[in-house]
């Protein structure tokens, strides 16, 4: 009788594991209470964890905006490690909500591997690091490097193009793991390391034995814009997570921040209002608590607060605004209006 | 159940009910065991399918055909990123190939010597066979790998302060660069060493006839040395004595010409060769201890040396225990090559990952890489089998 009943037991668990993503995302994480956030598995500024277990960075904040406007508390996240080869698997097949790990956006991500991307919540483009006294002052004069890069990634495309487009040629040493890749370029394995310029700073601020050793070429090889994916079967939970990065957009553009924000529930003005959530309608059409906004921009931010806190200025990666700015003044964040 | 009364005229032959009859049981079993696990398999394709459909994930092969896009470090065919994804799983899969031939043979060489340095009477040449094989065999492959990987890229010098070069070679953390034959050069001796190779075989099968038939031993080892040496000689006079060598030299960042070696080869190679040798010393050691000691003894008595005794008495009869277990030691070696995609060799699994990563085709990356593993290891069971059948011993 063993072999028909635990027969029996392995069909309904495989049923009940297939109907389990049936239900709206949204609904799922309420009923569990917490948001599974892919990350990436430590990029100083973007996502990396410290010897508590807490998590910092860009990239970890953005899912505690989607817990705070999901939940109403930005600390319900629960944060999962993914190398860039696992990240997409780990989206598509249900074990994260979203994903927020530093990931470009390209056509056909979006089309064929099953996903949507919400937005963009870094402009970033590729470039190259090398040792000072490599003697190099352009990605002009790397013809025949031996070049780092790891695995899965726009990068390792990127680099190839931008040899053949400039018939310079190089050798590829592709690892799988970000550590490995790492530790070969600064032990002298390669001329040069690739990756996101941001990805190069933090490597360079936080992983360097030395930064002053290493510069990072100007060259900028492509277009990256970084943002949160989700599934692209829910565009419920896709508009949640949509709107959340919006709200940071518009929060900031208000001059709406974790500081003021309780004086500004006293605005007159109706833009304001609509954030702050004192005049409903923008989380009833999400299928949410009006407070989603006033949640979020609370509890973690708007867009500058968490840029700056993350990789600002102040912080050792040291970013200036630039094409993150926002679009009034002079960069590329733009929210669509809430209303 | 009846009764037994103790009547012999009560013992009926036993016929149970049906469904108590062991046979028709175990085959309704069985039936209902297969039936499930189709079951269970139909359900899980059909589920996986419309799952991909649901989430509009491509699925087939047809990205074979599709332009690769990236570049691959090492490559035994010419490959650039022009070429397709199934070139790009090819050149994968012939740098798993090379790297599990080469380290099987190594291994298997390493791996004799040190299993009967083992069983060395020498005290100190034994305690360092054990301390190699209890060292290598108890840590993890992987963390070995890191470690040669690490020692390699760390400790050698760069490219442009390369050591050597010593006869042209030059050593760097890149990896062995070594000189060659320029062009078609090596052809010549080439053909010269394969008959050399013929006539050596040739020569080895008459010594074992006569052998056979008359207990005379005939000298090979010498007379196929200086074959070799003169069909090599007379293969590149045959071809007008050609000297260019195509002399790796640094050129900008790398050196070019030659044959590059890299260092991620050199560590995978390193690592897998000295962690199944490890194994297999143990296996040898064991198939030794397995001839009986009667062997040894006989063999002595009638006057033959250690050695003579271990190649011509023990050997053989110890290859027969050694060779089934071995084989699953090349199967490991060649599995375990999988782990190349920790420190950047471009093996099968690190291209096909590459390629899931760029196509979003996992489940056909995955069935590839299955595929791939699985015809390795029935390819080396089944000549492994048929060495096996040959050597065993025939009954007369």
């Amino acid at each position: 009788m063993t072999s028909l009943k635990i027969l029996g037991l392995a069909t309904a668990a495989v049923l009940a594991a297939s109907q389990a993503f049936a239900g709206a995302t949204v609904d799922e994480i309420k009923s569990r209470d917490v948001v599974r956030c892919g990350v990436s598995t430590g990029l100083a500024g973007f996502s990396i964890a410290d010897s508590q277990g807490n998590w910092t960075g860009l990239d970890a904040d953005f899912c505690r905006v989607v817990a705070a406007a999901t939940l109403g508390d930005a600390s319900k996240v629960e944060f999962v490690p993914l190398s860039a080869q696992q990240r997409f698997t780990a989206l598509q097949s249900g074990e994260v909500d979203l994903l927020s790990r530093n990931t470009t956006w390209t056509l056909t991500r979006d089309t064929t591997l099953g996903l949507d991307f919400v937005g963009v919540t870094f402009y970033d483009g590729q470039g190259f690091m090398v040792p000072a006294d490599l003697g190099v002052s352009s990605a002009m004069e790397l013809d025949g490097a031996a070049v780092c890069v790891q695995t899965g990634t726009t990068t390792e495309k990127n680099l190839t193009d931008f040899f053949r487009a400039t018939g310079m040629s190089f050798e590829p040493v592709v690892f799988e793991g970000l550590e490995e890749s790492k530790t070969a370029f600064f032990e002298g394995r390669c001329d040069a390391y690739t990756t996101d310029a941001s990805g190069l700073a933090s490597i360079r601020a936080t992983d360097a034995p030395n930064p002053a050793d290493y510069v990072i070429l100007p060259e900028i090889i492509s277009k990256e814009p970084l943002g949160p994916a989700v599934r692209n079967d829910d565009s419920e939970w896709f508009d949640v997570v949509r709107w959340s990065v919006f709200a940071t957009l518009q929060a900031e553009e208000l001059g709406i921040n974790s500081g003021n924000i309780d004086d500004m529930m006293n605005s007159e003005d109706p833009n304001v209002q609509r954030v702050t959530g004192t005049a409903a309608g923008m989380g009833e059409a999400l299928g949410l608590d009006e407070a989603w906004a006033y949640n979020i921009v609370s509890q973690v931010g708007n867009y500058g607060e968490i840029f700056e806190a993350n990789v600002g200025a102040d912080t050792p990666l040291g970013f200036q605004r630039g094409i993150n700015a926002l679009w009034k003044d002079g960069g590329l964040m733009y929210a669509p209006p809430i209303r | 159940m009846s009764s037994y009364t103790g009547d012999p005229g009560d013992v009926k032959p036993s016929r149970p009910a049906f469904w108590n009859d062991p046979v028709i049981r175990g085959i309704f079993w069985q039936i209902v065991v297969v039936g499930g696990v189709v079951l269970l398999a139909a359900f899980l394709v059909s589920n996986t399918l419309s799952n991909l459909a649901r989430q509009n994930i491509a699925s087939g092969f047809g990205f074979f055909d599709a332009e690769s896009g990236f570049a691959i470090g090492e490559a035994i065919v010419p490959f650039a990123p022009t070429d397709t994804y199934l070139r790009a799983l090819i050149v994968g899969l012939l740098n798993t190939i090379k790297v599990a031939v080469i380290g099987v043979f190594f291994a298997t060489i390493i791996g004799t010597i040190v299993g009967v340095m083992r069983l060395s009477h020498n005290w100190l040449i034994a305690k360092i066979a054990s301390i190699y094989v209890e060292v290598l065999r108890n840590i993890p492959l992987l963390l070995q790998l890191f470690f040669w990987y690490s020692l390699i890229v760390s400790t050698l010098p760069r490219a442009k302060d390369a050591l050597g070069p010593f006869l042209g070679f030059h050593l760097s953390n890149r990896g062995l660069n070594v000189p060659v034959p320029d062009d078609w050069a090596y052809l010549g001796p080439l053909v010269g060493i394969l008959l050399a190779t013929v006539v050596t075989w040739v020569l080895l099968k008459r010594s074992k006839r006569i052998h056979d038939a008359t207990g005379e031993t005939k000298p090979v080892m010498w007379p196929s040395i200086g074959i070799f040496v003169m069909f090599i000689f007379l293969g590149w006079a045959a071809t007008g004595f050609p000297t260019s060598i195509d002399t790796p030299a640094l050129q900008g960042f790398s050196f070019q010409g030659g044959v590059d070696v890299s260092s991620e080869f050199l560590a995978l190679w390193l690592g897998l060769t000295l962690y199944t040798a490890a194994f297999i010393a143990e296996i040898v050691r064991s198939g030794i201890l397995a001839v009986n000691k009667g062997q040894w003894e006989a063999a002595g008595a009638l006057g033959l040396r250690r050695g003579q005794i271990l190649r011509f008495i023990a050997l053989p009869q110890a290859m027969r225990v050694i060779i089934p277990p071995m084989t699953s030691q090349y199967l490991n070696l060649t599995k375990n090559s999988s782990l190349a995609v920790a420190i950047g060799y471009p093996d099968i699994v690190s291209v096909a990952g590459t390629t899931i990563n760029q196509t979003g085709q996992a489940i056909e990356g995955i069935a590839v890489i299955m595929a791939v593993y699985l015809t390795l290891s029935l390819s080396i069971s089944l000549f492994m089998n048929w060495y096996n059948k040959r050597i065993a011993l025939v009954e007369r």
